[in-house]
C-alpha cells in the first residue's frame, strides 16, 4: 500500500517534470514553429542564473521563480532580436540557427562557470509515507507543473494578449492588417518561451548537477513530449507528458531506469507510426 | 632554362624545404621531456586539472634540485578534451614526434586502453597514476594507483563491521563499475553478507526517483556507490533531498576523487565511508611538506588535493628514482631498475614497486566524509596489489601484455 502510493507519487513527478521541462519548447516549436535546439541551453541558463543569484545570497525560490525567468526571457529577447526574427517561417534555417546558438552558449557558459558540476541541495527537507521517505520537494515540483498549465491556459483564453498570440501565430498579415505589429507580439511571444524554458532549469537545479553541458540530457524528452502531443499546445503538452511520464515511471519501477527511458522512446515511435499528427491530431479536436 | 637546369634548380630547392618540413623536436638537446595526456577541458577535466598541477610541481621541484641525469626536465603538456580519438592522436604525437621519455596520463579505463598500445608499439614507457579497476599486465606500463583489492577489500568489510551484511549496489555502466561492483560482490560474499541488487547507470543518467524507492523496499543495511560524473551527482542530491542519508548509510569507491564532498553540503555526504591511497588530511612529514609546497605554487585556496593528484605525484617520483637508478632514461634499462622494488616515501606514505605485477605496494586508509573533508577512520600499511598478483607475473612471462579480468 505504501508502496502503490510512492509509485503513484512518482509517477505524478515524472509526469510533471515532462510537463515543466517541455513548456517552453511547446511555446516556442508548437506555437511559433521555431525548433529551437538551444531549449536545452536555455534551461541550463537557468540552472545557472538560480545558482549565481543563491549564491549572492537571494533566497532560493526568489532565485528559482523569479530571476532565472526573468534572467533568460531577457536573453530570450536579445536572441530573438538578433537572431531567430530573421528566420520565421523556415524551419530547417532556424533548427541549424539555434544549433549554433546551443553550442556558443554552452562555450560562453563554460568559459565563464567552468567545465565542473555546480548545484544547490533541495529545499524543504522529506516526509515519511510508511516505511519510505519522499522528498517534499518532489510535490513542488508537481503543485509548480498544474500552476504552469493553468496559467497558460488561462493566459491564452482569458486574456486578449493570448487571444492576439493565437491569432498572429495563425494569419500574421491579418493581425497586421488590423493593427497588430506582428514583430512585437513574435518577440514577446519567444522571450515567453525562453522564460518557461529558464524556469525549468531553475525548478531541476537542486536535482541535477548543474554543468554547462546539462541541456542535452533534457532537449530530445522535450521534442518528443511536444511532438507526441500534436497541435493543440496545452492538451498536446499534458496529454503526451501524462502518457509517456506514466510509461518511462513504471518501466523504471518494474526496470531499471535505463529501461524507462526505452520504453518511453519505444511508446513514442509506436504512438506516432497510429497518430502521426500527434496526440491532439486525432483525440480532443479543438482544444487549445 | 633547360630541362637538365631546371631539375638541378628545383631539386636543390626541394631538397632545402624538405630539411625544414622534418618534424622538429619540441625539445632542447639538454632536455628530458616528461609527457602528461589528462583532460584539462571537457568532462572529465574535474580529475585532471589537479592531476597536472601535481605533475607541473613534481617536475619544478626536480628541476630545482639539478633536474635528472645533468639535464633539465620539461613538461610537454596535452589536452585531449575527455576525448577518445585525441588521446590515440597525442600518443602518438608524444612519442614519435615530441620523443618523450615517459607518459603520464590517462584517466578512465577507456583512455588508458587507447594510449598503451600505442606507446607499446613505439617503446614508450607509459605510467597511468589513476585508481582503477585492476588486472593490467603490460611490462611497458606501470599502474601506479590502487586496485580493488587494496581499497574495496578495505572498505567492504569495514563498512559490514559498522553497519550489516546486505548490501545494495549501485554503479557507473563502463567498465570501471562493472568490474568493481564485482568486487564488492566477491568481498561481500567473503565476510557472510549478501547482495540485494546491482544497478547500473549510463554517465548521463539524472533521474534517480525509482531506484531510491526501490533501494527503500529493498531494506538494504548499506548502499555501495560507484557512481562517476557530475550527472551522478543528482543520486546523492536526490538521496538525501528523500531524507536517506539519515536512513540507510552509503560507502563509495569513487565518492571525492571529483571532489564531490565540496559541491555537496555537508547535511548531504557527511558519513560516507571512503578508502583510499591518499586523503589530503594524512598525517605525516611528507605529506605536510607536500601540501605547504603545493599551496605555496597553486594558492592556498586550493580546494582538495585528490587521490588522483597525488598519485601522479607519486608516479612522477617512482619514474625519476628509477632513472636515477639506471643512469638512463632508456626503457629497458629504466624498467630494469624500477623491477628492482623502488619505493619512495610520497605525500601518502611508502610506495613501493611490485616488480612481478608493475603495480604498487601502498597504505591504504578508510576515512569518513565530515564538512567537506575527511576524518581518517583506519589506516592499513603496505597493502600488495593482490587481484592483479594472482592473474600477472611479469618476472616469469614478460612478454605477457593485456588486461585480465578477474572471475569473482
Amino acid at each position: 500500500m505504501d508502496l502503490a502510493l510512492i509509485v503513484v507519487i512518482q509517477v505524478l513527478y515524472a509526469v510533471a517534470g515532462l510537463v515543466i521541462v517541455s513548456a517552453g519548447l511547446a511555446v516556442i516549436f508548437g506555437m511559433m514553429k521555431v525548433i529551437n535546439l538551444a531549449h536545452g541551453e536555455f534551461m541550463m541558463l537557468g540552472a545557472y542564473a538560480t545558482i549565481t543569484a543563491h549564491g549572492l545570497g537571494l533566497n532560493l525560490w526568489l532565485a528559482m521563480l523569479v530571476v532565472a525567468p526573468i534572467v533568460v526571457g531577457l536573453i530570450g529577447v536579445v536572441l530573438e532580436r538578433l537572431v531567430i526574427r530573421r528566420l520565421y517561417g523556415r524551419m530547417v534555417d532556424t533548427m541549424l540557427a539555434t544549433w549554433g546558438l546551443s553550442l556558443l552558449l554552452v562555450g560562453i557558459v563554460t568559459s565563464i562557470a567552468g567545465n565542473t558540476t555546480a548545484g544547490v541541495s533541495a529545499p524543504l527537507g522529506s516526509f515519511s509515507i510508511g516505511a519510505y521517505s519522499v522528498s517534499a520537494y518532489t510535490l513542488v515540483i508537481i503543485g509548480v507543473a498544474v500552476v504552469l498549465a493553468l496559467v497558460i491556459r488561462w493566459v491564452l483564453m482569458k486574456t486578449s494578449w493570448g487571444l492576439i498570440a493565437r491569432g498572429t501565430m495563425q494569419r500574421p498579415e491579418m493581425a497586421d492588417a488590423l493593427g497588430i505589429s506582428p514583430s512585437r507580439v513574435y518577440s514577446v511571444t519567444f522571450a515567453v518561451g525562453a522564460a518557461l524554458s529558464g524556469l525549468a532549469g531553475a525548478l531541476l537545479a537542486p536535482l541535477t548537477g548543474v554543468v554547462p553541458t546539462m541541456g542535452g540530457a533534457f532537449i530530445a524528452k522535450a521534442f518528443i513530449t511536444v511532438i507526441g502531443g500534436g497541435p493543440a499546445i496545452l492538451a498536446g503538452l499534458v496529454s503526451a507528458s501524462a502518457l509517456f511520464g506514466a510509461i518511462n515511471q513504471l518501466a523504471a519501477f518494474l526496470t531499471t531506469p535505463v529501461l524507462g527511458e526505452v520504453a518511453l522512446l519505444f511508446a513514442a515511435i509506436v504512438m506516432l507510426r497510429l497518430l502521426p499528427q500527434g496526440i491532439t491530431g486525432r483525440f480532443f479536436k479543438g482544444s487549445l | 632554362m633547360d630541362r637538365r637546369s631546371f631539375i638541378k634548380t628545383s631539386g636543390a630547392a626541394l631538397a632545402g624545404t624538405g630539411s625544414t618540413l622534418l618534424p622538429l623536436s619540441a625539445l632542447a638537446a639538454d632536455e628530458i621531456g616528461v609527457g602528461s595526456i589528462h583532460d584539462l577541458s571537457g568532462g572529465l577535466d574535474i580529475y585532471g586539472k589537479p592531476m597536472v598541477d601535481c605533475l607541473t610541481l613534481a617536475i619544478e621541484e626536480q628541476n630545482a634540485a639539478g633536474g635528472l641525469l645533468g639535464k633539465k626536465l620539461k613538461l610537454v603538456s596535452y589536452d585531449p578534451q575527455s576525448n577518445m580519438q585525441m588521446y590515440a592522436q597525442f600518443a602518438q604525437q608524444a612519442a614519435l614526434k615530441d620523443k618523450v621519455a615517459v607518459v603520464m596520463g590517462g584517466i578512465t579505463s577507456a583512455s588508458r586502453e587507447v594510449i598503451r598500445p600505442v606507446l607499446n608499439r613505439s617503446k614508450t614507457l607509459y605510467f597511468y597514476n589513476t585508481q582503477y579497476e585492476g588486472g593490467v599486465c603490460d611490462r611497458g606500463s606501470f599502474m601506479t594507483g590502487v586496485t580493488p583489492a587494496q581499497t574495496v577489500g578495505k572498505l567492504i568489510p569495514y563498512a559490514m563491521k559498522k553497519w550489516g551484511k546486505k548490501i545494495y549496489i549501485v554503479a557507473a555502466d563502463y567498465n570501471y563499475g562493472q568490474i568493481t561492483s564485482q568486487w564488492v560482490k566477491k568481498f561481500a560474499m567473503e565476510n557472510g553478507g549478501s547482495i540485494a541488487a546491482i544497478e547500473f547507470f549510463p554517465l548521463d543518467v539524472t533521474a534517480f526517483g525509482p531506484t531510491i524507492a526501490k533501494i527503500e523496499a529493498a531494506k538494504p543495511d548499506m548502499v555501495v556507490s560507484a557512481l562517476v560524473g557530475g550527472a551522478h551527482m543528482a543520486f546523492y542530491r536526490q538521496w538525501a533531498a528523500a531524507g536517506l542519508t539519515k536512513k540507510i548509510p552509503l560507502a563509495s569507491t569513487t565518492f571525492a576523487v571529483g571532489n564531490e564532498q565540496i559541491v555537496l553540503s555537508p547535511e548531504e555526504a557527511d558519513g560516507f565511508l571512503l578508502s583510499y591511497n591518499y586523503f589530503e588530511n594524512i598525517d605525516n612529514p611528507e605529506n605536510k611538506a607536500f601540501k605547504e609546497r603545493f599551496h605555496k605554487r597553486f594558492g592556498a585556496d586550493y580546494p582538495n588535493i585528490t587521490e588522483l593528484a597525488a598519485g601522479t605525484y607519486q608516479g612522477f617520483k617512482l619514474w625519476a628514482e628509477g632513472v636515477k637508478k639506471a643512469g638512463s632514461v632508456e626503457i629497458g634499462k629504466v624498467t630494469t631498475a624500477l623491477e628492482s622494488g623502488i619505493s619512495i616515501n610520497g605525500p601518502s606514505g611508502k610506495v613501493t614497486i611490485d616488480p612481478a605485477t608493475h603495480h604498487c605496494i601502498l597504505n591504504v586508509s578508510v576515512a569518513e566524509v565530515k564538512a567537506k573533508k575527511f576524518n581518517l577512520l583506519q589506516t592499513f600499511q603496505q597493502q600488495a596489489p593482490t587481484d592483479t598478483s594472482a592473474v600477472c607475473n611479469l618476472q616469469k612471462n614478460p612478454k605477457d601484455n593485456q588486461q585480465y579480468v578477474i572471475k569473482v
